[in-house]
Formats: C-alpha cells, structure tokens, sequence
C-alpha cells in the first residue's frame, strides 16, 4: 500500500484479524444491506446502518455535528480511537461513512481494503455477537464542507469547465439508458448526466478480490479521461455512496487534494426543474 | 464460525448480468445477488443447501430486475 498518496488509511483483513480487539481500534461494518451485520461480522465489530445511523432521517443530509457526536459516543469512539470501517459492495456505505468522519475532523479512519467480501472469501473467523462498548463523550470538529461539494459548486463546474465531474454510474445509468441501478427504485425524474460530466464507475478502481487497484493502474484509468489532480475534481453518483468510494480514492490513494464528494448527486440534478442534462455517452475529450 | 466454500458465479437474468455470491455459514447457505454493473446488491437468501439459497436468490433478483424500464438514448 506503501504505493499510495496515504497509504495510512487502508488496513488489510489480516491487519484487522489482529487488531480487531485492541483497545484504541474500533471496528464498524457498513452495508448496503443492513442485515447482512446480523448474519456475521467481524468479531468485535459494532454495525452502523446507511439509511438510520448515518443521515438525517428527516431532511435530505448528512449526519449534523451533533448527531456524529451521538454516534461516536455510543460506538464508544474517542477522538484517538483508531476507527476501521468496512462492509459490503468493495465498501460503498464505508466509505460514504469514511467521508463523514474526515469531514467531522476524525483524525484517524481507515478503510479494510476488500470489505466484507474479502473477509468472506478468505474464510476469517466471524461472529453474531454484538459487543457491549462502553459510551464516551465525543466532540467533533466544525464540519471540514471543503469535502464536501453542493449544487452550486456543480453548476458553477458543469457551465464554466472550473472542476472536472466524474460521475462513477454505470454506463448506462450514465446515458440515460436507465434511471436507476438495474432492479432499484427510480430515484430521479430525468436521466442522462451532468454536461461535461466523464463517466468512469466506481468498480473500475476495484480489482477482483474487493481490493484497491494500485496507485499507478488508478493513475492510468483517472488520467485516461483528463482527471489528472490538476484542478479541482467532483465526484458523483445517484446518491452519494459510490462517489464516496471514488472520492475516497481521488483524494487519499492519488493524493488530489481537491477532490469533493457531490452527494446530492443525480438525485438532486436528475429532479432540478431546468437543470440541463447531457444524455447519451459523453460529449468530447476530456477538458483541460 | 467461519464463510466456508465461498463462490462466486455469474448469470443472467431478465437480460442483466446478476453476480451470485454463496458460501455456507455452519448448516446454512447464504446467497447474495448484485446486479454487476454497478454492483448493487439486490438480496439475500438462505438454503439448506448452496442451490436452494442461490435459486431462492436468483428469483428474486428477476423479479426486481424485470421491474427495471430501459429507455430510448
């Protein structure tokens, strides 16, 4: 991993089988399926659910400081705790809690490089039980919102070519061709992407095994359609999970320092009334 | 306990590729499906045996993925 721009942030399965149970490391699973913690985890890990634990479960957000806070003290996590966090699909929902740590200050979080997937199929010791932690009090930093990238910002980059847009969709998602990933609910009005948008998803950044690719075929694949660091870039997806992934890749394996995570994403853009829309495979090279 | 004999195996189903993932937890099977590209999960199942919970899984993914509208581009 030494080959990364801060290889500090990935842990091996075999780095958390021997340190799952030490007293400064707490490890949290994330899935895209929230049963799938039920069914075995990590033993000692503590399950966080996507769509309960982490957003607002009213308005359309992320989680407010406030309620970060609430979920770092009943995981029982310290400022100085390191926290691994790991699940299902190479990660999506990891990262996009991942990204919420970063941007509430957590200094050290860390991704299991293959997630659940890789746990599995190397046959690692799981369990049912659900550990008992001991509560803390945590404060979170100010929100770091330079993480994090809004409607306005996408616009100003779609029309004036300030930031390169990657959507990670699948091809077809980013076409137009679907709405949603094949066999989920449509979220969104219109399809297509954002003008100017290049379409490189997610899994691209994946090997087989779950793990991340290494820092040099990431290179190949992100400088191929013009993402190259030297402006800022924004990541996007349907709704900000798997842009997560690939933000997390953009900004801590290549080491862009300004690489932004758009979760409203096409969620928001696909339902704007006026919002403009590109349909079909993207328009010309990749802008400068 | 242990994922023991964890396979992965690909199919299609109702005109989409489906990644079928099956492994057995002590007596039982687990079986989750995704949809590939872009590889969001589309359910669990469980069998007495890796055919029954990967059946169980792939009928269910045809039931969501024939729901899924393709439009003109």
């Amino acid at each position: 991993m030494a080959e990364y721009a801060h290889p500090e942030v990935l842990v091996s399965t075999e780095w958390v089988a021997a340190h799952a149970k030490d007293p400064n490391v707490r490890i949290a699973e994330v899935d895209v399926d929230t049963k799938a913690y039920e069914e075995g985890h990590v033993p000692g890990a503590i399950g966080w659910a996507w769509n309960t634990q982490l957003c607002d479960t009213v308005r359309r957000d992320i989680l407010s400081q406030q309620q970060f806070e609430e979920l770092m003290s009943a995981s029982g996590v310290t400022p100085e705790t390191t926290l691994v966090i790991y699940g299902d699909n190479n990660n999506w929902f990891a990262a996009w809690a991942f990204w919420q740590a970063k941007i509430y200050g957590h200094s050290d979080v860390r991704l299991m490089n293959g997630g659940r997937k890789k746990w599995l199929a190397e046959g690692r010791e799981l369990s049912t039980d659900v550990p008992s932690v001991q509560r803390t009090t945590y404060r979170a930093k100010l929100a770091d919102l330079s993480l994090r990238a809004f409607l306005p910002q996408v616009q100003e980059a779609s029309a004036r070519h300030a930031a390169a847009l990657v959507d990670v969709r699948s091809p077809q998602e980013f076409t137009g061709e679907i709405l949603a990933p094949p066999g989920l609910p449509e979220t969104c009005q219109r399809g297509g992407h954002i003008p100017g948008a290049r379409n490189i998803p997610w899994g691209k950044a994946c090997n087989d095994d779950g793990t991340f690719k290494s820092a040099e075929e990431l290179r190949k694949l992100y400088g191929s359609e013009g993402v190259d660091g030297s402006k800022p870039v924004i990541a996007y997806c349907r709704i900000g999970e798997r842009s997560s992934h690939t933000w997390f890749v953009l900004k801590y394996l290549l080491g862009f320092d300004k690489a932004t995570n758009y979760d409203g994403s096409w969620t928001e853009w696909g339902n704007l009334v006026g919002a403009p829309v590109e349909r079909g495979a993207a328009a010309g090279a990749a802008r400068g | 306990m242990k994922a023991e004999e964890y396979q992965e195996q690909r199919f299609e189903v109702a005109g989409w590729p489906v990644n079928v993932s099956t492994y057995r937890l002590g007596n039982q099977w687990h079986a989750k499906a995704d949809n590939v590209s872009p590889g969001a999960a589309l359910c669990r199942t469980t069998g007495a045996t890796r055919d029954e919970a990967e059946k169980k899984a792939l009928q269910r993914a045809e039931e969501l993925l024939g729901k899924t509208r393709r439009h003109p581009v």
